[in-house]
């Protein structure tokens, strides 16, 4: 009982957050409608005893993805309303398609397939079951493969990252910390012995 | 008289007992913590002065000790300004987001064998999470003040957040690999023998790296450049006064707080002492054994060593130049803390006494 | 556990190879590439190699049965490396001359052979989108590299979008059918559908998306919208290479979806891929001749053979599958050639990728136009040349599979498209050249695409061997 009234509660608001993300006019705040979508599944995840993966999107999406994602928002300070142009004029045409193609895709991808009286009621672990557990020893073994390839693509992406953004500029002037911390005394000062100057010359 | 507040007691449906016994046990850690922040304060300015020679605050109360009250009368008291075309909301909120995770983060550290709020499986995970969260009180901040040097603090301060909680990540995955858990009292337990067997020894590079990243999340001298008063004024709470400011103040000294509990946790041995391994008769003398075997002072102690050196780092160190900072996360930190994941696994595969074995 | 792991070999070797090429490149930054470019070689020909030595003569299953080793795709895996090989050589000329060396062109071709290799020997959906993931993201930022040009800028964008829609569709269709079958694992899934009495619409619905998926990767109309803008925008040597060896691996992923995972519903996605095919063949060869840029028209004609390529699958049998096998054979060796004659034409400061550029070169260079003739010759299905056979075979499955009023069209399509190959021809052999030019590539350069040009004309005089192989291959 109590778990069900967590549940809805935990719904709505990611429904209500969800559908704020894409209505508000700021995107910062859009952003921020986002993160509490995370956070409300990551809270529902919990609910299913996922904890690994719960805290995980919290620390990866919350944490990370989402802040470099609101730099660069505010960085840029987007104004929105360009892109929001025609918006009204193309909303009967889309919404109508996309009503039909829900309509289509809820014949096709309804209760009958998917309800929940077609599955079994999914076992209650003990307390000392370590969701992290289980799913590393899946994932070194059973999925070492697939994990390895995902591996691979991440390693792409930063390649990818660095090659497209990284210009070497031969001109620059960048200091070279290694050779700041070689410097010694005799680089730098010469000291010159003079005769001292004598009062009254012009 | 203890009768009847057992009676009542009784009256509460069980859930409700629960509930109130969990906000009891909240209570009980945030109020010292808050005091500590207070006090931290005051012995900030006290070892600060004294190692740049001054006698620091001596006004207030005998030798100043009731000055960190009169800095929260003080503040209490003060108008809360908000800037015009600041985003209220947000800017209200922000302080809220900075102080809730560093609090939240408390629930899963253990004070000894038992005293643990919460202790769940995926500990080191969720204070992982929770100090990433952190960084939303700062940008929030700094993006809802409309200030240029609001702004530039928080951008300074996302850029430097993320890249090091990448290589405090890594340090804390040779903590669980070493631990084999991620239960925090497990971590703890994992290192029980005597002072060469705390994870400081094994995993030191990480525990170096560690409480530099810990610096450096915490936007602390010399990695300050969020604030950095001399280019931007005060970084991301230059708009904020009174009791706003206050709980940003709180939030960084709690996250102070916390990176050093956490330090001692994880390469410390936590509330193990120092002296285990000694024959047992020296642990049955009575006031004495209780205080030289293990127990929260023992945590207490070590956390104050790792405060400490925040301090004395600001008091020595020059702040940072910002691409220096970059460099060092990303050049010198990752690639350490990686090469080092290796060796831990090589350790572990050859169990190497006395850690892995 | 202990893995047997012998039969991904080639696939550990080109990833440890490519990290290692990565590094190298990192650290002994010299301007001709030269070392680099000799690893990702040593590489691609190791891996051939490596396919090869531990080549099964059936199928073997490992990885928990994620990773399927069997004489298809060994001879893909060889035949992308083969492929890839002769587009790096070609592409060394290419990118120096046009100062686009970069050593993360070799490091992402490996990444991206890597990926095709994946996806070629997947056993479970999850593979087949991670594969043909890294194969994608790869090809993403080789069409990017070129930074300065906003062409290849737009094309990399239009590729990255469309593609990632695409890929969502995939992964749509993906999770339907793991919720249908409650498995990724191919052999399983295609066991419940083949055991399921009625039909079952849900299935159906995931086989639509997972067909948007492949017809995309493959290029088929009316997905065939990024296929003109990228080869056109992206440099030439990354052009020649998204249209060969990664062909190679759509072919396969589409068997190993479609035949090994969902032969059950080969009712379904057969009318589906009639409707693909027909209107791939009509809009790529009647839209062709209207080009007067060679990369444009090439990707037509790429969008036309992919048509034909749909009808070997389509037919629905093991001879069909090995006739569609030899067709993506061909079809990649001979776009290598078309793709490196334009190469082999353009020199530093020009692209020589308008069709104008090709007038008089019989006059020039009487031996490159006769490559550039039996290229030709080969893509429009001229006999003797390998060309006619693929599309003999494929025409001949479609007749024994009765679907003969499609053989018929394909054949009016084939009439049709054969105006624009032998415009070329005409070109080189009957227009006077408007530009004085001097071929100016390297030996190695002329040396194998004189070899290449070669090979078409020698499979299409001996074309039994190659189908033969073909043949063994899917029979295991």
């Amino acid at each position: 009982m109590t778990d069900q009234i967590i549940f809805y509660a935990l719904a709505l608001l990611l429904i209500f957050a969800g559908s704020m993300v894409i209505t508000v006019r700021n995107p910062v705040h859009a952003a921020l409608f986002l993160v509490l979508a995370f956070f409300t599944s990551a809270a529902i995840w919990l609910l299913l005893e996922a904890e690994f993966l719960a805290i995980a999107l919290v620390l990866v999406y919350v944490g990370a993805v989402m802040v470099l994602f609101l730099f660069v928002m505010m960085m840029l300070d987007i104004n929105l309303a360009p892109l929001r142009e025609g918006f009204a004029r193309y909303l009967p045409v889309g919404g109508l398609v996309a009503l039909l193609m829900m309509f289509a895709m809820g014949l096709v991808v309804g209760p009958r397939y998917f309800g929940s009286e077609r599955f079994p009621v999914p076992a209650r672990h003990a307390a000392d079951y370590s969701n992290t557990k289980e799913l590393g020893s899946v994932l070194y073994t059973d999925y070492v493969y697939p994990f390895e390839i995902a591996a691979a693509i991440l390693l792409v992406a930063i390649v990818a990252a660095i090659a497209l953004t990284l210009r070497r500029r031969p001109h620059i002037k960048a200091q070279k910390p290694q050779l700041q911390v070689a410097v010694r005394r005799e680089d730098r000062i010469r000291l010159v012995k003079m005769t001292s100057e004598k009062k009254g010359s012009p | 008289m203890f009768e009847t507040l057992h009676g009542i007691w009784q009256v509460f449906p069980e859930g409700l007992r629960l509930v109130i016994i969990i906000l009891l046990k909240i209570v009980a850690i945030l109020v010292p913590l808050m005091l500590c922040v207070a006090y931290l304060t005051f012995a900030e300015r006290k070892i600060i002065g004294y190692i740049q020679a001054r006698i620091g605050p001596n006004r207030v109360g005998p030798r100043g000790w009731l000055q960190p009250i009169a800095d929260v009368c003080k503040l209490l008291l003060k108008e809360i300004t908000i800037p015009s075309g600041a985003n209220r909301f947000l800017f209200l909120l922000a302080p809220i987001l900075a102080i809730a995770p560093a609090f939240a983060a408390w629930a899963v550290i253990p004070f000894d064998d038992v005293k643990v709020l919460s202790n769940i499986n995926a500990g080191l995970l969720y204070i992982l999470a929770l100090t990433s969260l952190g960084i939303y009180g700062v940008i929030i901040a700094g993006w809802a003040s409309n200030s240029k040097y609001a702004f530039l603090g928080s951008m300074r301060s996302a850029a430097q957040i993320v890249s090091y909680e990448i290589a405090m990540g890594f340090a804390l995955v040779g903590v669980l690999m070493a631990a084999r858990s991620l239960n925090l009292q497990d971590i703890v337990l994992a290192q029980q023998g005597n002072v060469l067997h705390w994870f400081w020894l094994p995993l030191l590079p990480l525990f170096v790296v560690y409480f530099v990243s810990g610096v450096a999340e915490t936007n602390r001298a010399p990695f300050d450049v969020a604030e950095g008063e001399s280019e931007i004024v005060a970084g991301f709470h230059v708009e904020y006064a009174g009791m706003t400011f206050a709980i940003f103040f709180l939030a960084e000294y709690a996250n102070m707080i916390l990176i050093s509990i956490l330090a001692s946790v994880f390469f410390l041995g936590g509330w193990l002492s120092p002296l285990e391994g000694l024959p047992a008769s020296l642990f049955e003398v009575p006031i004495m054994g209780t205080l030289l075997g293990p127990g929260m002072h023992w945590l207490f102690l070590k956390t104050s060593i790792f405060l400490f050196l925040f301090i004395w780092l600001r008091a020595t160190f020059p702040r940072y130049r910002y691409d220096q900072i970059m460099r060092l996360g990303w050049k010198v930190f990752i690639p350490i803390t990686i090469l080092w994941l290796v060796v831990i696994g090589v350790l572990i595969m050859a169990a190497v006494p006395p850690w892995f074995n | 556990m202990i893995f047997d792991i012998a039969p991904a070999a080639p696939e550990i070797f080109v990833l440890g190879m490519a990290c290692v090429v990565l590094i190298v490149e990192a650290y002994h930054n010299e301007p001709s590439h030269a070392l680099v470019y000799w690893l990702a070689q040593v590489t691609l020909l190791g891996a051939a190699v490596l396919t090869l030595y531990f080549g099964p003569e059936q199928t073997v299953l490992a990885f928990n049965d994620i990773f399927v080793s069997d004489p298809m795709s060994a001879l893909l895996k060889v035949a992308v490396c083969v492929v890839t090989f002769v587009v790096f050589l070609y592409s060394r000329t290419y990118l120096r001359e046009h100062d686009l060396l970069k050593g993360e062109y070799f490091v992402l071709g490996l990444f991206a052979v890597l990926g095709m290799m994946v996806l070629i020997s997947a056993h479970n959906l999850l593979t087949i989108y991670l594969g043909l993931e890294l194969l994608s993201l790869s090809l993403y930022a080789m069409v990017a590299l070129h930074r300065d040009s906003e062409s290849a800028s737009e094309a990399a964008m239009k590729y990255f979008v469309l593609s990632a829609l695409a890929s969502g569709m995939l992964l749509y269709g993906i999770s339907i059918l793991y919720g249908v079958t409650g498995n990724l694992d191919l052999a399983r899934v295609s066991l419940i559908i083949t055991e399921q009495t009625e039909p079952n619409t849900l299935l159906i619905f995931g086989l639509v998306f997972v067909i948007v998926g492949v017809a995309f990767k493959l290029g088929a109309v009316p997905f065939h919208m990024w296929i003109p803008d990228v080869y056109q925008g992206a440099p030439t040597s990354v052009t020649l290479f998204i249209s060969t060896a990664p062909k190679l691996a759509a072919f396969a992923m589409a068997i190993r979806l479609l035949v090994d995972g969902l032969g059950g519903l080969i009712g379904s996605w057969q009318d589906m891929l009639i409707i693909l095919s027909f209107l791939s063949m009509a809009a790529g060869n009647i839209i062709a001749i209207a080009q007067s840029n060679i990369k444009r028209m090439l990707a037509y004609s790429t969008i036309a053979h992919v048509g034909f390529l749909l009808l070997g699958i389509l037919s629905g049998t093991l001879a069909g599958y090995s006739s569609a096998m030899f067709y993506v054979i061909v079809y990649a060796l001979m776009t290598t050639a078309a793709f490196g004659m334009v190469i082999l034409l353009s020199r530093s400061g020009f692209e020589s990728d308008r069709l104008d550029d090709f007038k008089g070169l019989a006059q020039q260079s009487q031996w490159f136009a006769f490559v550039m003739l039996i290229v030709m010759f080969s893509l429009a299905g001229v006999p003797p040349f390998v060309g006619f056979w693929g599309k003999w075979f494929v025409l001949k499955e479609v007749i024994d599979a009765g679907i003969v009023w499609l053989a018929a069209f394909a054949v009016i399509f084939t009439v049709i498209g054969a105006f624009y190959y032998l415009r070329i021809v005409k070109l080189m052999y009957f227009d006077k050249a408007d530009t004085d030019r001097s071929i100016t590539s390297s030996h190695e350069m002329r040396f194998v695409i004189s070899v290449n040009g070669l090979a078409i004309l020698a499979l299409g005089l001996a074309p039994g061997l190659l189908m033969s192989l073909c043949v063994a291959a899917l029979s295991a």
